[in-house]
């Protein structure tokens, strides 16, 4: 059963960027893609646990800030050394002008 | 964290590796600079063109300098022509390297991935293992027993420092892993750092090379010359001086077991033509802080952050009269190490953190 967690005003994630969302213990990455579309995955990279958030976003790539490991944000799929492990993704929809997660 | 009383143990599966995991030394969260996300953003921006440009003039200037060399073969005058390509091969390729694994030379991907190839085979580093061992390296800078790429270790072996200026020890150990892994040993070192998955890659470029370095010796044996070689691999060896030689003041007699790449970590000022070669990671510290940063834009990182760091060396002169003597004392006193001091605009260490380096 999903549930729906508010992140965030939907302005306050600049296009192509990502920002850091902490809930209930746990930390996820929220994302805003340059086609304007927002995107939600576990928050640390799955080779060094570094948050994903403090990273670049590439058109779908999300780049993590320390050691250049690189993963789809749209899928979380690994793209190559020295990540090879997915990343978690989880639904977002934007409603009210809010960004939700489902966790 | 405890003094250290005992020997260091370098070795990646050893003594030193353990401890560090226990005292939490080994993946933990390093100092950073603050910089506003919006700044920080712009500095990571990826580019193609500064490393079409350099790529262009590094690749150019590689065929000039060996062609000049190989036309002149036989004469005194194809000297000063090798000793160029000399480093444009042992030297530059260190930083292409090093540059395009981080994945931030270009913006187009193919562009680093076939850089960073060629660099590698250039400077012998094999593209899978050393992907891995300098991941290991940004997680775990300079900490005994987890850091697989400490160049100097306490006590400095210096014979060994003057034999890398020629590339002789890194060489020979470079063919011999070449060998053993194109024959599909690897080792338990390599184990620990490579995943699984990855090492199959890594014994088929093994092979690759190996049937290169067949073909060059199988040429040279059909021209009855060594020219082959002077062209490739041997450059590796006679072009070395200037890698090391910048390479060495990275984190050459400074803080080892701490968390703040302020203290085991050296930013030089440095002259155009070695900025190029070394591709601007005389930016050392603002490198580790933010490996995410491309080297065109380090000297821009630099100014938004030189408040926060130690000053730099004006030098490579200046930074060898400060790391020689630190060798020379580590040799009889292995837990001396240069303190780099802070401006007072800098936030101050973190001693708490850092409290066998304290001392």
């Amino acid at each position: 059963m999903s549930n729906w967690v508010e992140v965030c005003a939907a302005d306050d994630i600049d296009e192509e960027d990502v920002i850091r969302f902490d809930h209930d213990g746990r930390t996820f990455a929220v994302y805003r893609s340059p086609e304007d579309q927002y995107f939600a995955t576990d928050g640390l990279c799955t080779h060094e646990k570094i948050h994903l958030a403090d990273g670049l976003v590439m058109d779908d790539i999300i780049e993590c800030p320390k050691h250049n490991g690189r993963f789809s944000y749209k899928t979380g799929e690994a793209k190559g050394a020295p990540v090879c492990v997915n990343l978690k993704t989880y639904p977002v929809k934007v409603d009210g002008g809010s960004v939700f997660i489902s966790i | 964290m405890t003094v250290r009383v005992t020997k260091r143990d370098y070795s990646l599966l050893g003594r030193d590796s353990q401890t560090a995991v226990e005292s939490g030394l080994a993946t933990a969260e390093w100092y950073h600079t603050d910089i506003p996300r919006k700044q920080m953003k712009e500095l990571m921006q990826r580019s193609d063109g500064p490393a079409i440009r350099d790529t262009i003039i590094w690749f150019a200037a590689l065929i000039v300098t060996g062609g000049l060399g190989a036309y002149l073969w036989g004469s005194w005058w194809c000297v000063p022509f090798f000793l160029a390509y000399g480093v444009l091969y042992g030297s530059a390729s260190d930083s292409r390297w090093h540059e395009c694994g981080h994945g931030t030379a270009f913006k187009t991907r193919w562009m680093n991935d076939v850089v960073y190839q060629v660099a590698c085979f250039m400077i012998m580093r094999n593209p899978v293992t050393w992907r891995w061992s300098h991941a290991r390296h940004h997680t775990d800078t300079i900490i005994v027993g987890r850091d697989p790429e400490i160049a100097v270790m306490r006590p400095p072996d210096l014979a060994r420092l003057v034999l890398n200026f020629f590339g002789i020890l890194d060489s020979w150990f470079a063919m011999s892993d070449m060998l053993r892994n194109a024959f599909g040993h690897i080792s338990a070192a390599e184990r620990s750092f490579i995943p699984e998955m990855e090492q199959p890659k890594m014994v088929r470029i093994a092979r690759i090379w190996l049937a290169i370095y067949v073909a060059t010796v199988a040429a040279c044996f059909w021209m009855g010359s060594i020219l082959p070689l002077m062209l490739v691999g041997l450059p590796r060896l006679y072009g070395a001086w200037h890698h090391v030689m910048v390479g060495l003041l990275q984190h050459g007699g400074l803080a080892e077991d701490v968390v703040d790449h302020r203290l085991n970590t050296r930013t030089v000022y440095m002259n155009p033509i070695s900025r190029f070669i070394y591709l601007n990671m005389n930016y050392h510290v603002e490198h580790h802080m933010f490996p995410m940063v491309p080297y065109h834009a380090l000297p821009k990182l630099h100014e938004m952050i030189k408040h926060d760091l130690p000053k730099p060396n004006p030098s490579i002169w200046h930074a060898y009269k400060e790391m020689i003597p630190a060798f020379l004392r580590q040799l009889r006193y292995q837990d001396y190490y240069v303190r780099r001091e802070l401006p007072p605009t800098a936030k101050p260490y973190r001693d708490d953190f850092h409290s066998q380096a304290a001392e």
